[in-house]
């Protein structure tokens, strides 16, 4: 079974398309990363697989409809928001209580072995904790509730890049099993890049590109070059160039390994560069593009 | 991708069965727990008037030994029982003061504060998260009155004792006088027929503006109650709706014939079926099972502020 399947998902606020006409197929036991600019259309189609917003066209979620089965499908994922979500009036060990209380697949010694790890005090007030505890303390309870679809939008935001790695390191030892889906937004590609088993690009309500890593791999080469390289490589249709130095980088969409080869150094590119040349921007910019989608 | 598919629908079949009784009265009652949480003031204002109260009442003990030598027996009788009445009117009213705030910010906070979102993220279904708050001032609230007044009623009633026999007098007239037993009775009987099913518009309209308004909920709350009053005394120069909204928030006063000012005097009449068969009461009922459909749908639809 798919753990997320859409035809033709579509949402406008107004006449503002925030999603148009999504396709998209995710098999269980992924990690998904959706990439694009704010204003892409991420956290809307997130708030349409999890129930948040109604939406036109089809979405099944676990086989699910998220918006009028929503109650039931809660009970197999678990999802953080935003960093600052957590009611900070409340305290840890309240936090805990509550939870194991309303959800039927919430371990509590699993979330307190997380808690022990890190210097969260079950006493302590939420407001009292700094925002790395806070996203810390989110993490072990979602990572403790045995859920089989786990949605993280923007999880790291604002929180420094010793907290990301810890956070994305502890995620793939300690929770993630190959039966369990992962939904991953982001603009700070760096860091989880090695956790993705497939990745999207979104801009602007769209998906421009929708691959599995293994098939990324395989598409996309960037070549290094010297100078005197870089005309021979142009003719060879690279979709982007840039400069670093006195090299030439280039990204080539289905290239020839070898015969780029000959002509300097290839690798895989990096995602955070793969999105530059697709979307035309950043992904950490400000939506707007200047139309450089192709 | 085919063994997943295969074990799903067995895990979630045996999963069934213990969510079933799961899916309700569990997330409410831990609901209900987290509002608690969050607002202690549901339970500390009122043992905090009660507490005020009650050094008032002991310091005022000390007139009593004249007071029951002197004192002809009409006025006696007014003078014991006029405290046991204050308390109780004190206590439903700092019940609804606090009912009204509880129920502005109820759904409104929430949204603000984003927290919502991690509500959301539980399997907490929004009828049973509004349920939840609304049994606040439907249930617990009038819970709390009634506990706390009829635990300061005994405490005065054993206070003034202890005076009285200080002083080397009978507290036996006291106790005559003063039934804390059937008072209880009727206080219960106003709480239910009056604070919870006669008040219920009020509670069920403020939680649906909570969960409308983006903000200023209480304006949003009183605002267009004011504006139809003017409206109509404008247009027609009558004020029904003024009079009717009165009638409502004084009122329950079909389920008793009172000789007193006070609810809770011996020789109240209970006319429960008068109370019953009233249309207002129904009615009443209804608009609240409606506001509070309506609030369900909001909070499913909108996200934070």
């Amino acid at each position: 079974m798919a753990a997320i399947e859409s035809h033709g998902l579509r949402k406008a606020f107004g006449t503002t398309v925030a999603l148009d006409s999504i396709d998209l197929r995710l098999e269980e036991g992924r990690i998904l990363g959706i990439i694009g600019p704010n204003g892409a259309g991420k956290t809307t189609a997130l708030n349409a697989i999890l129930g948040l917003t109604p939406h036109e066209g089809t979405l099944q979620v676990l086989g699910r409809n998220p918006w009028t089965q929503r109650d039931q499908l809660m009970r197999d994922v678990a999802f953080i928001a935003d960093v600052a979500v957590l009611p900070r009036w409340m305290r840890v060990s309240q936090l805990l209580d509550y939870v194991a209380g309303v959800h039927p697949r919430f371990s509590r010694d699993r979330a307190q072995g997380f808690l022990a790890k890190t210097a969260i005090q079950p006493d302590a007030k939420i407001r009292h904790l700094s925002k790395g505890m806070v996203t810390q303390l989110h993490l072990a309870l979602v990572m403790a509730i045995d859920a089989r679809l786990l949605v993280l939008d923007e999880p790291t935001l604002g929180l420094d890049s010793l907290y990301r790695k810890q956070f994305y390191d502890s995620l793939l030892n300690d929770y993630f099993d190959r039966s369990r889906t992962i939904v991953v937004t982001t603009h700070q590609v760096e860091e989880f890049q090695d956790l993705l088993t497939d990745v999207i690009f979104m801009d602007r309500g769209r998906i421009l590109l929708n691959s599995t890593i293994e098939e990324y791999e395989a598409r996309y080469l960037e070549l290094i070059v010297h100078p005197e390289q870089v005309a021979a490589a142009r003719a060879l249709k690279p979709i982007f160039e840039r400069q670093l130095f006195d090299r030439g980088i280039l990204l080539f969409d289905h290239g020839d390994r070898q015969q780029l080869g000959a002509l300097g150094d290839v690798r895989t590119p990096s995602i955070a560069d793969l999105f530059v040349a697709v979307v035309g921007q950043a992904p950490g910019q400000i939506g707007q593009s200047q139309g450089a989608t192709r | 991708m085919n063994t997943p598919a295969n074990t799903a629908p067995t895990s979630l079949g045996a999963q069934a069965i213990p969510s079933a009784a799961f899916s309700m009265t569990r997330p409410f009652y831990w609901s209900v727990q987290r509002e608690l949480w969050e607002n202690r003031s549901i339970y500390i204002a009122p043992l905090a008037a009660a507490a005020v109260f009650l050094i008032g009442f002991l310091i005022s003990a000390i007139h009593l030994p004249r007071q029951m030598r002197t004192l002809s027996a009409p006025a006696l009788h007014q003078t014991i029982m006029t405290p046991y009445d204050f308390v109780a009117g004190l206590l439903m009213l700092t019940a609804m003061a606090v009912g009204l705030f509880y129920c502005l910010d109820a759904l409104n906070g929430e949204r603000r504060d984003r927290s919502i979102l991690f509500w959301k993220s539980l399997p907490v279904s929004d009828a049973t998260a509004v349920l939840a708050k609304a049994s606040i001032p439907f249930v617990v609230l009038p819970l709390i009155t009634f506990a706390v007044t009829v635990a300061a009623q005994w405490i005065m009633l054993l206070l003034s004792s202890a005076v009285l026999l200080g002083n080397g007098l009978s507290a036996g007239t006291l106790w005559t006088q003063v039934h804390l037993i059937p008072m209880s009775l009727m206080l219960l009987y106003h709480l239910i027929t009056v604070h919870v099913l006669w008040h219920a518009p009020f509670y069920g309209w403020l939680l649906l503006i909570s969960a409308w308004a983006r903000r200023a909920a209480f304006l949003w709350a009183v605002l267009p109650i004011i504006a139809i009053a003017f409206v109509e005394k404008i247009a027609f120069n009558t004020s029904h709706f003024a009079t009717f909204l009165g009638d409502r928030l004084g009122g329950g006063a079909e389920a008793m014939t009172m000789p007193g000012s006070m609810p809770i005097d011996p020789g109240v009449h209970i006319t429960l079926g008068r109370y019953l068969s009233s249309p207002g009461l129904w009615i009443g009922l209804a608009f609240t099972a409606l506001c509070l459909a309506a609030a369900v749908q909001l909070r499913r639809q909108r996200g934070p502020l």
